[in-house]
């Protein structure tokens, strides 16, 4: 369910009244910096500085004492199993703000961005407590995960002697959840399945060139009328207009007729910079496809390759091509 | 000072820094959640992250946070002070996944003996995270 326009008017004229103001609760940790928690932030980020931990080598560093890692900064003000149970202060406008949202049907949220300054590193017994404002909220995005709001905030947290430490923009996307129905989830696919490349649609005009590949050729289809090589698969000679063919196979030997090297946007499945190129088969037609294991940049125009018939992930055969 | 701490006159922009593979356990995704007091049950129950849309559990943001800075303080050494810290959340990090940390410093100011590292967290759909941490470097002064 999408606002309509008047009702998405009426919504976004309220959430105006929440941009600029502070929050209206301060959150101040419920343990001073301590060695116990450091140690277990530690412990699960696999971080074995010396300065966070042990306390000779923190003496001997620049610290001059055990100090915590700066990216706990927001850990010790969080509230822990009561706030993830909604035990919020009633309070609270950032807590009232998502509220809104979600009576409007925007109930997912997703932290997206952080920036984080750190003016110093804390020290064990300092007691931190942080401040929030909600600096802006932007008009409706749609996204990849669904239509809503960036939400940022800006707080600033200072210790027991109202001594600034640090300060932290968040943004957060408050948005509208794609709906998914318990078959969907359970069909959902596994979570370390690795991404596979997009399927080739298949017809009678290319299968048999697919199954030609299955078996380790690469095929080139051929005019019977004129002679004509031809790819990609298709009907009709473009030279003679003949719809009777036949097919060869290609040696795979080949030359670079030109070619680019992709870095960017990365589409999952492929491994990148991802060197596209097409090729001036030997039999006399031209092919687009990787050249592999060669730095792109010695890649060059008129270099002979040769292809080589493999599994680019884990069901799609195709045609990749080495230096010669 | 510790010896195997960089120092701000020997690192130069364009340097790489040792790439850092993560493997994206269950146990990593919970305890960095826990480690850093964020009980949001997507990051913990796979039923709620499920009814969220998601397939399983996924990384909360200071978990990726924190793993940032430990990669360019694993480089960095003890000496090093992280100053800023600047992230943008892209795929979720999935449990079966690996996350391959890379990056390689920007930009050096003099003034400040800080240098700017461009950090990219890499999984299989494709990146993670991005962003930019600025750490202050011992000069030996
Ligand atoms: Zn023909």
């Amino acid at each position: 369910m999408s606002l309509s326009g008047k009702e998405r008017e009426e919504f976004e004229k309220k959430l105006e009244a929440y941009v600029g103001i502070d929050i209206g609760v301060e959150d101040v940790a419920r343990d001073e910096v301590n060695q116990a928690m450091i140690r277990h932030w530690c412990e699960a980020m696999g971080d074995r500085c010396g300065a966070y931990a042990d306390v000779e080598a923190a003496a001997r560093s620049v610290h001059g004492e055990i100090v915590a890692p700066p990216a706990m900064l927001q850990a010790w003000v969080l509230g822990g199993v009561a706030m993830a149970a909604g035990q919020a202060d009633p309070r609270d406008k950032q807590k009232e703000l998502h509220r809104f949202f979600d009576e409007h049907g925007y109930t997912g949220v997703v932290a997206t961005n952080t920036e984080q300054e750190y003016k110093r590193y804390l020290r064990l017994g300092e007691r931190i407590s942080a401040r929030t404002l909600i600096e802006s909220i932007s008009e409706q995005k749609a996204t990849a995960i669904g239509i809503g709001y960036f939400i940022n905030t800006r707080t600033v947290f200072q210790n027991q002697h109202g001594e600034e430490v640090g300060s932290m923009t968040f943004r957060v996307l408050k948005f509208e959840a794609a709906e998914q129905p318990a078959a969907a989830v359970d069909a959902a696919p596994d979570a370390s399945a690795k991404p596979q490349r997009l399927k080739p649609g298949l017809g009678f005009d290319n299968k048999w060139w697919w199954d030609c590949l299955e078996k380790g050729e690469l095929a080139i289809q051929k005019c019977s009328q004129c002679g004509v090589l031809r790819h990609p698969p298709r009907p009709m000679c473009h030279e003679c207009q003949s719809t009777s063919w036949e097919y060869i196979f290609s040696s795979g030997q080949g030359t670079i007729y030109s070619y680019v090297v992709i870095r960017y946007p990365e589409v999952p499945g492929y491994t990148y910079p991802l060197v596209v190129a097409v090729i001036d088969l030997a039999e006399g037609t031209r092919f687009v496809g990787n050249v592999v294991d060669i730095d792109p940049d010695e890649v060059e125009v008129g270099m002979k390759v040769v292809a080589s018939i493999e599994l680019v992930d884990d069901e799609m055969k195709l045609p990749v091509f080495r230096p010669a | 000072m510790s010896s195997s701490s960089l120092q701000y006159q020997d690192v130069k922009v364009g340097d790489a820094l040792p790439e850092l593979p993560i493997d994206l356990t269950v146990s990593l995704i919970v305890a960095g959640a826990v480690a850093s007091q964020d009980y949001t049950p997507v990051h913990h129950d796979k039923a709620a992250a499920q009814s969220a849309g998601m397939q399983d559990v996924f990384m909360n943001i200071l978990t990726t946070n924190g793993l940032v800075s430990r990669f360019v303080t694993d480089w960095a050494g003890i000496d090093a002070r992280v100053t800023n810290v600047s992230i943008k959340l892209g795929t979720p990090n999935l449990p079966g996944d690996t996350m391959t940390l890379g990056g390689s410093v920007c930009e050096k100011d003099d003034g400040s003996a800080t240098v700017l590292v461009e950090v990219t967290g890499k999984n299989a759909w494709g990146n993670h995270v991005t962003g930019t941490v600025r750490v202050a470097l011992p000069t030996g002064a």
